[in-house]
């Protein structure tokens, strides 16, 4: 009931119209990593999933956000069936941990390499947990998002998202290339994502 | 006939039209050629959309005026979505385009609904148009500050005030017209958009000479005035249904053609330059909601005020 609710008020509100360019929408593990810079982002592309999809992926959100209050974490966990992560720090062995078990048990993943919300329109340089889990899980399919408008619709510090029609571009899996090192992975990565805008 | 009666015959008219079309348009799907598939297909497209569009309409009818009022205000909702999500706001426009939606909206539409006329028709022109600069300048951005501000009035403008005066048709009072005045807002609905079918259609078969070839090629002097007599012969024939005499009805229709004509011509030159072809994709072939209500825009307060002053007591 709720993520139905949540559904058509996102697509009632900023519509969230999916884009496919070069991914298909056969149900296989993925880590779908996306642009990060609204509140909307993790609904947005939750919502443009094909219900299929949808049904096995997990958005991965910061607990200090989408763990606090009770509305929020009503969304994160009961709706959005998300994984919560800590990323106050500690060892990054054990915030992986859980998106590790996910993985390991055939879900889907959407993370936010940047970590945390950007202001441009272009994703800024992604941290190292996308490399880590590529590295970990070699057959899990590496799904880049492009997500346009959401920081128009609603950006960092404003008050209520406003109805601004919002994208989700699903672009072409990225190959892992033998011998890449982290940094150039991560640029790789990062440039498949802008690559969509 | 009494107000109920006619509403059922409008629109049983309207449906016997819309499924001659239907059964034509399938026709014309099953031996066209390749190179017209696409037309066609198009077409169909059109036609269904209508369907649904006419469904909607004829709800509203049957549920009442605040049906009617909520149908409009989310027409409105639609078309400012889509005109915002156009125009190149920043996120620093947050503020006033909260003060645009979840304030200067509904309030429009709940003063219609209270049949507060003074304040409806300046909330919007004077009150919306201080505070979205406020609003702007309280979040504290000054890049383009004049430039952004304009395009939110515009879209309020266009998209609130202009179309909600198709709804404000109920409000009229006019002597011996007590309790029909919903049927003048279908008069405006069907010539408008019986203007814009009949002289899409006109310009096809006859289109020679264009009007302004830089902001919309396909609207020329010869469908003007082909499907323009078109819908002033349908708005005389409607006269029936309004307060009018057959020649005022005809007038009024002209008057709701041209402002439609330059409706559609003006939001083709808007759509122009930010570089688009359509307003959006949520109504099947189509394009967006404000490409179907473009010549609404620009009719709909002409016609109201043209009522209002010569007929309303």
């Amino acid at each position: 009931m709720i993520d139905l609710a949540l559904i058509g008020l996102t697509r009632f509100l900023v519509g969230g119209h999916p884009v496919w360019r070069g991914l298909s929408q056969d149900v296989r593990p993925r880590l779908y990593f996306a642009n990060h810079s609204s509140h909307l982002d993790t609904l947005l592309i939750w919502a443009a999933l094909p219900d299929a999809l949808r049904g096995v992926t997990h958005p991965v959100a910061a607990a200090d956000y989408w763990g606090r209050g009770d509305l929020r974490s009503l969304i994160a966990t009961r709706a959005l069936d998300a994984v919560l992560i800590d990323r106050s720090g500690g060892k990054r062995d054990e915030t992986l941990e859980p998106l590790r078990e996910k993985l390991r048990a055939g879900r889907s993943l959407i993370i936010f390499p940047e970590g945390t919300r950007s202001d441009g329109l272009l994703p800024g340089p992604f941290k190292s947990g996308l490399y880590q889990l590529a590295c970990d899980f070699p057959d899990v399919e590496l799904a880049p998002v492009y997500l346009k408008n959401p920081s128009r619709a609603f950006p960092k510090g404003a008050l209520l998202p406003v109805p601004i029609s919002c994208e989700v571009h699903f672009g072409a899996p990225i190959a892992r290339i033998n011998g890449e090192d982290k940094a150039g992975f991560l640029e790789r990565a990062r440039s498949a994502v802008a690559g969509l805008s | 006939m009494t107000p109920q009666q006619k509403i059922y015959a409008l629109f049983g008219g309207v449906f016997v039209v819309l499924a001659i079309a239907t059964v034509v348009g399938r026709a014309l799907a099953g031996r066209a050629s390749e190179a017209q598939k696409e037309t066609i297909q198009n077409l169909n497209d059109r036609i269904d959309a209508w369907w649904a569009m006419i469904a909607i309409f004829l709800a509203s009818f049957l549920l009442g005026r605040t049906a009617t009022l909520v149908l409009f205000a989310l027409s409105s909702f639609y078309t400012l979505r889509e005109f915002v999500s156009l125009t190149p706001t920043r996120p620093t426009d947050n503020l006033s385009l909260i003060g645009a939606f979840y304030v200067l909206l509904p309030l429009q539409y709940l003063l219609i609904g209270l049949d507060w006329y003074g304040l409806f028709s300046i909330l919007v022109p004077v009150y919306g148009f201080l505070l979205v600069p406020i609003l702007a300048a309280l979040a504290g951005d000054v890049n383009d500050f004049l430039l952004r501000v304009a395009r939110v009035q515009w879209a309020l403008m266009l998209t609130v005030y202009a179309i909600s005066h198709a709804p404000a048709l109920t409000m009229l009072n006019i002597p011996g017209y007590e309790g029909q005045s919903f049927l003048l807002l279908f008069f405006l609905i069907t010539v408008v958009q019986f203007s814009d079918v009949a002289q899409y259609v006109s310009g096809k078969l006859f289109g020679k000479r264009k009007i302004a070839p830089n902001v919309s090629p396909s609207k020329t002097v010869e469908g003007l005035v082909g499907g323009g007599a078109a819908a002033t012969l349908l708005g005389a024939g409607l006269f029936w249904i309004t307060p009018f005499s057959p020649l005022q009805a005809a007038g009024m229709a002209a008057a709701i053609v041209a402002m439609g004509f330059f409706g559609g011509l003006s939001l083709s030159a808007v759509k122009r330059s930010m570089g688009v072809k359509d307003w959006g994709r949520s109504v099947k072939g189509h394009g967006g909601v404000l490409d179907r209500l473009d010549s609404v825009c620009f009719s709909a307060p002409v016609f109201f005020h043209l009522t209002r002053y010569f007929f309303a007591a």
